[in-house]
């Protein structure tokens, strides 16, 4: 039997206020599937420092995102993930809103048979939403709120896998 | 077409979208028409340098075409994840 081709994995994107369940999200994308080997799976979480705040502690941060666009983008990211790398599952979810120091922001998962694809699928899809996605975070610290400047450093991260 | 505003950008022009009927062929064009709306769409459109564009909800450049396009969307380089 062929690998499933990679328009057929389940991607399974969410843009969404509430919290989620990092251990009911990985059974989502398992559940029932034996052939699945390997599940990476990174977590971002809002921190209370940032070089934009200047070490004024970051008291909450507010997300702010393009509907339409943004599944659209995710879905592609998810989509070129899947033709790179032999996945059987990507499940990304994005929070947006107020939050605050410590709440989980985002989540990418990649699921595989082996851990090799599922790893760097993971970071890819972290490195290209990051640079691509169009989410924008404004913090709030004691000196007054401001935007989150674009790094350069992800815009390199993202680099490195251009081909 | 539908013109819509995000992040800094949205606050400092003071929308978040508008209805803007311009015969511009590009975006560089869209732009320039934007410029002459108000004090506040020049200043926020003074360095389309650090500025990006989507047509339609596609990332594009700032010379793309606008023939057919419906929602044309300019925001600050993104800071997700």
């Amino acid at each position: 039997m062929s690998a499933p081709e990679p328009a057929q994995i389940p991607i399974l994107i969410s843009v969404q206020e509430a919290d989620f369940d990092v251990s009911a999200e990985i059974d989502a994308l398992t559940r029932g599937r034996a052939d699945v080997g390997a599940v990476a799976c990174f977590v971002g979480l809002v921190r209370d420092v940032t070089k934009a705040a200047e070490g004024a502690p970051v008291m909450a941060m507010t997300l702010e995102h393009y509907p339409g666009m943004t599944e659209k983008s995710l879905e592609a990211i998810a989509r070129e993930a899947a033709r790179r790398w032999p996945l059987l599952g990507v499940r990304i979810v994005h929070r947006v809103g107020r939050l605050a120091p410590a709440d989980r922001i985002v989540l990418a998962a990649a699921a595989s048979a082996h851990r090799g694809a599922a790893f760097e699928a993971a970071e890819f899809l972290m490195d290209y939403l990051k640079t691509r996605a169009p989410f924008w975070k404004k913090e709030e610290t004691p000196d007054g709120a401001r935007w989150v400047d674009a790094r350069e450093s992800d815009e390199h991260a993202a680099a490195r896998w251009e081909r | 077409m539908k013109v819509l505003y995000f992040a800094w950008l949205r606050e400092r022009i003071g929308l978040a979208e508008e209805d803007v009927e311009a015969e511009a062929p590009d975006v560089s064009a869209l732009v320039e028409a934007l410029r002459a709306r108000s004090p506040a769409h020049a200043a926020a459109f003074a360095d389309v340098s650090a500025l990006r564009v989507a047509v339609d909800q596609e990332a594009a450049g700032f010379d793309a075409p606008l023939k057919g396009a419906r929602e044309v969307a300019f925001f600050p380089p993104v800071t997700g994840g």
